[in-house]
């Protein structure tokens, strides 16, 4: 049996997401855009999802926009603020260094652009200071955008006291919560941001499709023209299988997410523990603040992508932020930004776990992974070098 | 699949794995911050290398061009080994994704430098510009 532990990249879509697809699939098959009773009857559809979503995240029906996914919520909401600001003289954007590329590469493009950004620091805990935030807003900053839960390390933001503060300061404020919803509880109001970001294939949901939240006092520009769908602010014929897939996968995961939570958090915890007893080894992010399902380490002196093929062939699905794993030359963002050295960050490993994993799942990988990294550590002249003394251990 | 069978049996298979405490020459390329490190160890006898052992920090294809850099210089004459080419490393292992070909760039220059460092143990003659070109990891990441 196979052991899916990278369900942060993404999910088995739920039983009760493929049936809703189905049946949407095989009997509404009107665009929600017509007149006629076909047409009608997808519109029904289309506006349960949108209530039923809306109920998930405590807000109205009418703050719930339909996109293609995470990265498409997020470019909107970024280019949609800064596009509103800019008319009264506002060019700054405040940011974290560990943001999704989603994020952060829409914002390197406005900076090309002649913007400015601030990249806040999230320390060797992973967690960006609300009193950092309050610091680097200026009379011309036209957004804040802090993701409410890291993709890689799992550390959790203070949303809710950077809402606080961009309230008082009247500034509109981002959040991409891709890697949250359905895992952790998240009510908009209570968190006081102005847009937020979601995907439904990270909570059992189809791939292609995803929510921006954005408050009704929240401007939104469309990155694409066409039709007057989503009041004109997304165009494109509605994908209502995905649509009705995505608001089953959510109502679901949202039902009991407590106890999902605490049963995932207690399986996280054991996995963890168990993984710190290799020598050397070393927890990425904050242990208490951090989602149920997040186990991310470095080993010293082994390389991530060599670590997961291995795993793989012993039939564990795990992800790293190793520069070879990316295709790029250099190793994670997420791990230099919290001050991980090059040389630790290529030996990264994440396991994503989640409510489908078992108890037996997380005893096997304890004791296969250590295996795995005795026998690459075996085979590296990095670990020869510490061992012998000729290097000094950077994780002790 | 990202990688061929034959780079998949060196991986999980290596030869020559481990290192040599009497080597004749020990060559390493690469650094730890760019994520791959090659050490070779061998053992020469005349002019032919009669052991050879590898340690590597890297990825998959770090190990599987290493141990097949190995396999296709072990009895092999110096002159002969002093020939091995990345191409034909990547040719022997059926491919390698183009952002791999690096590692066997790193193979060939391991190789290299371990018999550049057994001629200058035993102070024997050679021409420089076998080994110039240098380490080429030096540029390869920020930092």
């Amino acid at each position: 049996m196979r052991i899916y532990a990278d369900n942060a990249a993404t999910t088995k879509i739920s039983r009760k997401a493929r049936d809703a697809m189905i049946s949407v699939m095989d009997e509404v098959y009107g665009n929600p855009s017509s007149l006629h009773s076909e047409g009608q009857r997808a519109a029904e559809v289309l506006l349960k999802a949108r209530e039923d979503i809306a109920d998930c995240l405590g807000c109205s029906a009418d703050e719930i926009y339909f996109t293609s996914g995470g990265s498409e919520s997020d470019n909107t909401a970024i280019v949609s603020a800064v596009k509103y600001a800019e008319k009264r003289g506002k060019r700054h954007i405040v940011t974290t260094a560990f943001e999704h590329h989603a994020v952060l590469h829409a914002i390197k493009k406005l900076e090309a652009q002649g913007y400015e950004a601030t990249y806040l620091d999230v320390h060797e805990n992973g967690i960006v200071r609300p009193d950092e935030v309050e610091k680097a807003i200026r009379e011309d900053t036209a957004l804040v955008s802090v993701m409410y839960a890291n993709n890689e390390i799992g550390t959790i933001q203070p949303i809710s006291e950077i809402g606080r503060i961009c309230n008082e300061k009247k500034i509109l404020f981002h959040t991409d919560a891709v890697q949250a919803a359905g895992h952790v509880k998240l009510d908009v109001g209570e968190l006081g941001v102005d847009y937020l970001a979601l995907s439904a294939h990270k909570f059992h949901g189809p791939r292609g499709i995803g929510v921006l939240y954005a408050k009704r006092r929240a401007t939104l520009s469309p990155l694409i023209e066409g039709g007057a769908q989503e009041k004109n602010r997304r165009a494109g014929t509605e994908n209502l299988p995905a649509i009705a897939g995505m608001a089953a996968a959510l109502k679901d995961a949202v039902s009991g997410i407590d106890e999902t939570a605490c049963r995932v958090s207690a399986m996280r915890d054991k996995l963890i523990d168990g993984l710190l007893k290799i020598p050397h080894t070393v927890l990425n992010g904050d242990k208490e603040s951090r989602l149920p399902g997040n186990v991310n380490v470095c080993f010293e002196g082994i390389e991530g992508e060599s670590l997961l093929l291995m795993l793989d062939m012993m039939g564990v699905a795990a992800s790293s932020g190793s520069a070879c794993t990316s295709g790029s030359l250099d190793p994670s963002h997420v791990l230099l930004a919290i001050g991980r050295p090059h040389e630790i960050a290529h030996g990264s490993l994440r396991l994503t776990i989640d409510d489908e994993n078992t108890d037996e799942e997380i005893e096997k990988m304890t004791d296969i992974i250590p295996k795995v990294v005795e026998k690459l550590r075996d085979m590296s002249p990095v670990w020869d070098d510490l061992q012998k003394g000729r290097n000094k251990y950077v994780i002790q | 699949m990202l990688y061929s069978e034959k780079v998949m049996d060196h991986f999980t298979n290596p030869r020559n794995v481990g290192k040599l405490d009497d080597a004749d020459g020990v060559g390493e390329v690469g650094n730890a911050k760019c994520g791959d490190i090659m050490k070779i160890y061998l053992k020469i006898d005349g002019d032919v290398i009669t052991d050879v052992k590898f340690n590597t920090f890297g990825c998959g294809s770090a190990i599987a061009t290493s141990s097949m850099a190995t396999e296709m210089i072990k009895g092999k004459p110096l002159s002969e080994a002093l020939e091995l080419t990345n191409k034909a490393v990547v040719e022997a292992l059926d491919g390698l994704p183009p952002q791999k070909i690096h590692c066997s760039v790193l193979a060939e220059e391991a190789v290299k430098a371990a018999i550049k460092d057994y001629f200058d143990n035993t102070g024997k003659e050679y021409d420089p510009a076998l080994f110039k070109g240098g380490h080429s990891c030096d540029n390869c990441c920020n930092g």
